[in-house]
């Protein structure tokens, strides 16, 4: 599913976080929204999932009108920083909470709902943790399953806030790539919030760097590199600043 | 990138005039809040805009003449002295308490932990009944002082002691926790710089836990301003000597002086909202202490 | 409150002996304040014998006051109940201008004397009230009768489970419900699925202090019931009948069963405590219970 934003604004109070966003995002795409922290890049992935609300503009989910659309209805998958998990509920129930709530009508029976989690927890590597509960798992181990919970409800578009943020180096590289064949496996369109530009570099087809809350270019890791639009560009990737001089963050 | 694009119009037009968008994001906002504010209306605020009502039809010399009787007054002094008093000495016990319960391990800890909470939890009149048959006389406490010639109950000592009992736990419960998140690494440093446990409990632990006792005061100050049931029953109520405002005020609404009640009530509840008012500003200093600490 | 003190290091705890004085003191104020009086009530309720203290609960106007306060706790506690989740839900849950107030307006009743509020229900109620005439007119009877007795209890108990769960419910943030949401469940299924196994031991601590309290409460309810034997008068007001009619064994008899209430009430308090997860909220909200007035 593609995603565009038109001139999205919005304000805490009198500050502006996000200015003029205008974002276009292919179906199946990965993109990487990569900036310092405070540029406004969490609240526009928490826009586009419906946590928040623009002040103006407009939002686009496959085409269609989104702004108004809540967040409940938007089978969009977050994946939070600090993975949200519902901690009194085990890990097979975790997952299985987006297909338990659904209205009536479109509910599956019992018996479909353990095999789609006893699925997803294989996809996920966590087969035999099913009856855990949040506060016996490690930090990687409760990424996954808030992952597997996202997947449970089968999301348009797959958004993952600063996915590595609270994990240790050596898990972060392992499950970076682990993601990155996930969406090759699913195919669906995943949006990702990263502080990391090496990250961000690593595992996106295209990057979108932020900065005050303005996109300062959307490109190819190599694009960003080769061709930085601003100094700003260069100077957070580190490539050569060309003589201009660098805003500061 | 999708067709729909050129579709979409990229010049900021038409839009410059309109309202930001404002939507509640979780559900329930306007049925809580309504619900809330419905229940506080009809008991909370109507009622008490009943009392501001009378209050405004007073005129001043009614007000002042019900408020500055002898007797009235006395009781003012009584009701004021006593609860003062009774927090002060409470701060002194509920830190020692708190500190005691959070700091060491002995044998009933848990269950002297767990009884702080009785004079929540106990009616007032059974409390007061049961203080006044401790304190009388022939009571368990009181016939130890009795020989001496000093009476506990049915003297404003009595009211002291019925105010101990229903302050202590405003005080224990305040400052417990705050003692409990102190980092031990603080006290260590103390130790470390050459100070010695007193210097350390004073210099840096006293300051640290202010905030927090001096709230623990203020609530167990205000409960006590107020109470009624168990301070009744051990104060024998003598006109002048041991009768509290409360009191006053339940004695004029038998005798149908609801003008003089009222303004009994309004210098009352403009000391409770004092307090209350005081109260919220140093959480807010204890909040802004505890902040700017970790 | 931890469940066990930490362990203490060497260069930050008391000499054997001073540890040991403190305790005792500690001790020995709770015991001389507290449970002196507790134990007394017990004592003197079986002053005169079992008998005698069995004849004084079974006895028609006892009965009568014990099924008046069943009622009016049964009554007051379930709409406190959805008053203060509503209100945890609107405070917790929602930003909104004016919100501080509120959670003042919400604990007010707390810095209300128990008498003044019996006095300002006269003042809305009473025949000389201001919707007196009124009600005259209809020959509704409120103050002095069970109505009266049942809106000042709601006015004293109103705070307790809000003024329990919104420190807890602000410590435990909305990340959970926000997760609930983007899975595609509605309120009442965020609601009962999610906020609700997280907050249900505060939420039972809660109600059962406003019980107590409900049950226990005597000032605002003197003021406002007329003292009719065997009709308006609650637990607490028996016990005062009684004692003021130098029926002590029997009064303190009455006081046992509600003694034995603030013990359960303990009991289950200490045990919703241990059992309610809560995050380790900044020491600047010292949740006192707030039970004060």
């Amino acid at each position: 599913m593609s995603i565009h934003t038109r001139h999205l604004d919005k304000r805490f109070g009198a500050v502006p976080v996000l200015e003029d966003i205008n974002l276009d995002i292919a179906s199946g795409e990965l993109v990487a929204l990569l900036g310092p922290s405070g540029c406004g890049k969490t609240t526009l992935l928490r826009i586009i999932a419906g946590l928040e609300t623009a002040d103006r503009g407009e939002l686009y989910l496959a085409g269609v009108d989104a702004s108004d659309t809540p967040a409940r209805e938007r089978q969009v998958g977050f994946v939070f920083q600090h993975y949200a998990l519902f901690r009194h509920m085990s890990v097979a129930e975790n997952v299985a909470f987006g297909l338990r709530v659904r209205p009536r009508a479109r509910r599956l029976d019992e018996r479909t709902i353990r095999t789609r989690v006893a699925e997803l927890l294989e996809r996920v590597q966590l087969q035999g943790l099913e009856d855990r509960y949040p506060a016996q798992l490690s930090g990687g181990q409760r990424q996954r399953v808030a992952l597997a919970r996202a997947l449970a409800i089968e999301p348009r578009v797959l958004l993952l806030d600063e996915p590595f943020g609270a994990l240790d180096a050596n898990v972060r590289k392992d499950l970076r790539r682990w993601i990155r064949s996930l969406h090759e496996a699913i195919d669906v369109t995943t949006v990702l919030v990263t502080h990391d530009q090496e990250e961000a570099v690593d595992i996106a087809d295209r990057i979108v760097l932020m900065n005050a809350g303005r996109i300062e270019q959307t490109d190819t890791p190599e694009a960003l590199r080769m061709q930085p639009a601003t100094p700003f560009v260069a100077q957070f990737l580190g490539a050569p600043a060309q003589g201009a001089s660098v805003a500061a963050c | 990138m999708s067709t729909i694009e050129a579709a979409l119009p990229l010049a900021r037009e038409g839009w410059v005039g309109g309202r930001p968008r404002r939507r509640r994001i979780l559900p329930g906002f306007r049925l809580t809040l309504g619900l809330t504010l419905l229940y506080l209306g009809l008991i909370v605020l109507l009622p008490l805009t009943a009392l501001a009502a009378k209050a405004a039809g007073l005129s001043w010399a009614q007000f002042a003449d019900a408020v500055s009787a002898p007797r009235v007054l006395a009781a003012y002094r009584l009701s004021f002295a006593a609860s003062l008093i009774a927090a002060s000495v409470n701060v002194v016990f509920g830190v020692l308490v708190a500190w005691v319960l959070v700091r060491y391990d002995f044998p009933g800890r848990r269950l002297v932990d767990a009884l702080v909470d009785l004079p929540f939890a106990l009616p007032t009149a059974v409390a007061g009944i049961a203080l006044a048959a401790v304190l009388a006389g022939n009571g368990w406490v009181g016939r130890w002082f009795e020989p001496w010639g000093i009476q506990l109950a049915y003297t404003p000592t009595g009211v002291v002691i019925a105010l101990l009992f229903i302050g202590l736990p405003f005080v224990v419960r305040t400052v417990q926790p705050v003692l409990a998140d102190l980092e031990p690494e603080l006290e260590e440093a103390a130790a470390n710089l050459g100070a010695t446990r007193w210097q350390t409990f004073r210099r840096v632990l006293l300051p640290t836990l202010l905030p927090a006792i001096v709230t623990g005061f203020a609530l167990a100050f205000a409960r006590a301003l107020g109470e009624y049931g168990s301070v009744i029953f051990v104060a024998g109520n003598l006109p002048m000597v041991s009768e509290i405002v409360p009191l006053i005020i339940i004695g004029k609404l038998e005798q149908y002086d609801y003008a003089g009640a009222t303004a009994v009530a309004v210098v009352m509840l403009a000391a409770s909202f004092v307090i209350l008012f005081a109260i919220n500003a140093l959480q807010a200093w204890q909040g802004r202490r505890a902040g700017a600490g970790t | 409150m931890p469940a066990h003190p930490r362990h203490r290091r060497v260069a930050t705890t008391e000499p054997a002996w001073l540890r040991r004085l403190l305790i005792g003191l500690a001790i020995g104020f709770v015991g001389l304040v507290l449970v002196l009086p507790l134990v007394a009530v017990f004592t003197e309720a079986l002053r005169k014998g079992i008998d005698a203290y069995w004849a004084a609960l079974v006895e028609p106007e006892a009965r009568a006051a014990l099924w008046l306060t069943l009622g009016v706790a049964l009554f007051c506690v379930p709409l406190n109940l959805i008053f203060g989740i509503a209100a945890a839900w609107a405070v917790t849950k929602h930003e909104f201008p004016g919100k501080a107030a509120l959670i003042t307006l919400i604990e007010l009743p707390f810095s209300v004397s128990p008498v003044v509020a019996g006095l300002i229900y006269v003042l809305v109620f009473g025949a000389q009230g201001l919707l007196g005439p009124w009600l005259v007119a209809r020959d509704v009877q409120i103050v002095f009768a069970l109505p009266g007795i049942v809106l000042v209890t709601l006015f004293v108990t109103s705070p307790f489970i809000a003024r329990e769960l919104i420190p807890l419910m602000q410590a435990q943030g909305t990340e959970e419900e926000q997760a609930a949401l983007t899975l595609g469940a509605n309120g009442w299924q965020i609601f009962w699925r999610v906020t609700l196994p997280n907050i249900r031991w505060a939420l039972l601590y809660g109600a059962i202090l406003c019980n107590a309290r409900a049950m226990g409460e005597f000032g605002a309810v003197s003021v406002v019931s007329g003292h009719i034997r065997g009709q308006t008068n609650t637990l607490p007001l028996h016990v005062e009948l009684l004692y003021n009619e130098y029926q002590s064994a029997a009064a303190f008899a009455v006081a046992s069963l509600l003694a034995l209430l603030a013990l359960f009430t303990l009991i289950v308090k200490h045990l919703a405590e241990r059992l309610q997860v809560r995050p380790r909220a900044p020491a600047t909200a010292p949740n006192i219970g707030g039970i004060a007035a």
